[in-house]
């Protein structure tokens, strides 16, 4: 019955770097589509969001992805965010879920008008948790990595969530091995981060790897900006204006990281490919998140979204 | 040598944890610069001279507040010579499990001490937590040399009492100062009678080598893929060795088999997989197969007893009599204990669930060799358990499978008498489930 077959087998494999994490990943979505009644993925459109796409279709191969993906869309996006949002998700045949806090955009809702804090809590957080609420979805897949930010680097893979969506940073369970628990009580959902593990040049490196689609304005161009101290701000919204003193340049630059455009400062870069993008990340100086405004509202901003249902 | 080295540290509060990581991670140039000129900001609000190293791996605010580590951070860090995922585990008792979290996935487990103190009961703790999880290689981090005069007798003292401790793994203890850096990227010359490498070096070029796939082959299903009638895939992660198309593998627990026609990837199909991939199998045989069993060639252990040691981390303690739920691979199942734990006690206890569990011995495999323990009023995951040898069923069987009549007497010695107990308990009582 028994056949031994470390005697065939050469003394030594090794899956490479990437191709483990790929293979812990593909295992925490599987043991999530077994575990839960309602999974969602949150697409947010960005580089991780599109490499947690891709593990899910290698997850469930040759079976179709088994959740939905859901948007929380402020309508503050880049427009080029939605249209690659629009085909990637025709391409790949998932079902798309926009949800937008429309009755907080009809009262005048955005970051200048009422503070970026006000804004991210109404059509961020609290567009999310109705989402997840609307869809009764009791496990939010979402891309965020440990490495992003340091109330990050205590997340759990699974994380549990009370009643009303919020994180409790010292009740965390414990997760050994890989052994995750997804033992809910009443009330309680689940955020799952297949991406923990995973730094920014590792999601770089795979997308080059994979060949993955990602959004253009990563890239390095020529492109309309106003500068604004560090910050170079690309005007889409009709209220960004210029403030006295400044008028729109073309600068060379691109996006480290996506989010709404109002709120998300490009960087000077001459990387148009995926290979100078891993360049310029192997000799950057300075984190991700910096040229996001909203995580330097004040010491610890994102740990305080999170306790109030940000992923 | 492996690029990747996952990492843990252990140690008693105020021992200096987050200080030498954050000192390593900054001398090492693997902190951002902004993130540098946020924790200098912060540091100037605390009074706590120009950098507080701490502050970079202290992610959450009641952490910065109490000057305490309360979870465990991970950080990803990278040199030329190797990645590293490092674990910076707390090291107030309060939060042991943390530690214990940490220190599951480790190779090498940092344990700092205190020049000043020495051993104390919480370094003891962790020493025996991360030995029982496994690790085999530590570094004794002997901090805090520059209080004590940079003192060879003092290291020595220390050391000794360590590799006395952590008996069987391989030590490297150092002396340090992670507030001012000595031994941390480069030698201190302060210590001119240290001849060994200084921490970022040996951590650059420790050999942690664990080959699982010359292991015998586990394959715990995860989900069935049936995305049509003409397809039945069974998909997981290889624990551990290889497989191959045409191979016979066996089903565990029903103990049926068939061979494997199709190892299926979404990048096309393998004619050979291994540890630790993710794939789904398809076999020649249409068995009744679903999650939570095991595909093998043969060997795990079958049964519904077990001896484990097992850490006790929910303020709840652990009770004879009550049930709790036992996750193992990817089978959940019913499970009581022979005797009880209170937080933070680790004990070597019976377990009896009411299906079979298919295992191995912790030693001999992490992942087909462990298990947490939820409480399922709470769901809070309350133990964490390795299994260490298969029991027979019931004391009336005993006698059909002998155990080695030393290995019987340790065994018993370490009980004690806790399987009595665990008979009695599932004899006497009426089950919920």
């Amino acid at each position: 019955m028994a056949t031994p077959v470390e005697s065939t087998a050469p003394p030594m494999l090794r899956l490479d770097h990437l191709r483990a994490l790929e293979a812990e990943s593909i295992h925490i979505l599987r043991e999530v589509v077994a575990e839960f009644e309602r999974p969602v993925m949150l697409y947010s459109i960005g580089k991780d969001s599109s490499v947690m796409l891709r593990l899910a279709q290698k997850a469930f191969h040759p079976a179709p992805i088994p959740f939905p993906l859901l948007h929380v869309d402020t309508t503050y996006k880049f427009r080029e965010m939605i249209q690659f949002r629009n085909e990637t998700a025709k391409a790949v045949g998932a079902r798309l879920v926009v949800h937008t806090h429309q009755e907080a955009i009809a009262e005048g809702t955005q970051p200048f008008a009422v503070g970026t804090e006000r804004c991210c809590a109404l059509l961020k957080t609290r567009a999310l948790l109705d989402a997840l609420e609307a869809g009764n979805f009791d496990a939010a897949i979402g891309g965020a990595r440990r490495d992003e930010e340091r109330s990050r680097a205590k997340e759990r893979i699974f994380s549990v969530r009370d009643a009303n969506g919020q994180w409790d940073p010292k009740r965390q369970r414990p997760e050994l091995w890989h052994l995750l628990n997804a033992r809910l009580r009443p009330g309680e959902t689940i955020r799952v981060f297949p991406l923990s593990n995973w730094t920014e040049i590792d999601v770089w490196q795979y997308i080059h790897l994979e060949r993955i689609p990602v959004v253009p304005l990563y890239f390095a161009r020529d492109r309309e900006v106003i500068v604004r101290g560090s910050s170079l701000i690309v005007q889409e919204q009709p209220f960004v204006v210029t403030m006295p003193g400044e008028t729109p340049q073309i600068v060379r630059c691109r996006m480290r990281s996506l989010g709404c455009s109002p709120c998300t400062g490009a960087i000077r870069s001459d990387a148009d490919t995926v290979p100078r993008i891993i360049d310029e990340l192997v000799a950057a100086r300075h984190s991700e998140r910096q040229l996001r405004i909203i995580d330097h509202d004040q010491d610890g901003s994102m740990e305080l979204k999170k306790r109030e249902g940000y992923f | 040598m492996s690029g990747l080295l996952r990492i843990c540290t252990a140690g008693s509060v105020d021992d200096g944890k987050s200080t030498l990581i954050g000192r390593m991670l900054h001398d090492a140039q693997a902190v951002y610069e902004d993130q540098v000129h946020s924790v200098r900001a912060a540091s100037a609000n605390r009074g706590v001279g120009p950098i507080d190293f701490s502050l970079f791996t202290d992610g959450l605010k009641a952490e910065r507040e109490q000057g305490i580590t309360i979870d465990v951070a991970y950080r990803y860090f990278a040199t030329a010579r190797r990645k590293f995922i490092l674990a910076d585990t707390p090291g107030h008792e309060q939060y042991t499990r943390n530690m214990a979290t940490g220190a599951s996935t480790a190779d090498v487990a940092i344990l700092l001490v205190d020049a000043q103190h020495g051993l104390r009961v919480q370094s003891r703790r962790h020493a025996r937590i991360a030995r029982l999880l496994g690790i085999e290689n530590f570094v004794v981090a002997i901090n805090k040399m520059d209080l004590v005069d940079f003192s060879r007798d003092v290291f020595d003292d220390i050391r000794d009492h360590f590799e006395e401790l952590l008996q069987g793994a391989r030590c490297h203890a150092i002396p340090l100062s992670a507030l001012h850096g000595d031994n941390v990227i480069a030698r201190s010359l302060r210590t001119p009678w240290f001849e060994g490498p200084p921490l970022l070096e040996y951590l650059e070029t420790v050999d942690v080598t664990r080959d699982l796939t010359s292991r015998p082959f586990r394959f715990p299903v995860q989900l069935v893929l049936r995305p049509h009638d003409g397809f039945r895939g069974y998909a997981g992660q290889i624990a551990s060795g290889t497989v191959r198309v045409g191979d016979r593998l066996t089903v565990w627990p029903s103990g049926r088999s068939a061979r494997v026609t199709r190892i299926v990837t979404w990048d096309g199909d393998l004619e050979m997989a291994f540890a630790p991939m993710s794939v789904a199998l398809t076999l020649d045989e249409e068995l009744d197969i679903s999650r939570g069993d095991l595909l093998a060639h043969d060997g795990p252990h079958a049964g519904t007893r077990f001896e484990a040691d097992v850490v006790w981390m929910d303020e709840r303690p652990l009770e004879l009599g009550r049930l709790y739920l036992l996750k193992h691979t990817t089978r959940t199942l019913t499970a009581e204990v022979g005797h009880g734990l209170v937080l933070n006690q680790i004990g070597a206890i019976t377990i009896s669930t009411t299906r079979p569990l298919v295992f191995d011995a912790y030693r001999d495999n992490r992942t087909t060799g462990s298990f947490v323990l939820i409480d399922p009023a709470t769901g809070f995951t309350a133990g964490a358990g390795m299994i260490t040898a298969p029991v027979p069923e019931s004391g009336t069987h005993a006698a059909e499978r002998p155990v080695p009549a030393a290995e019987r007497l340790a065994l018993l010695a370490r009980r004690a008498g806790s399987d009595t107990e665990a008979v009695d308990a599932v004899a006497g009582r009426s089950r919920r489930c």
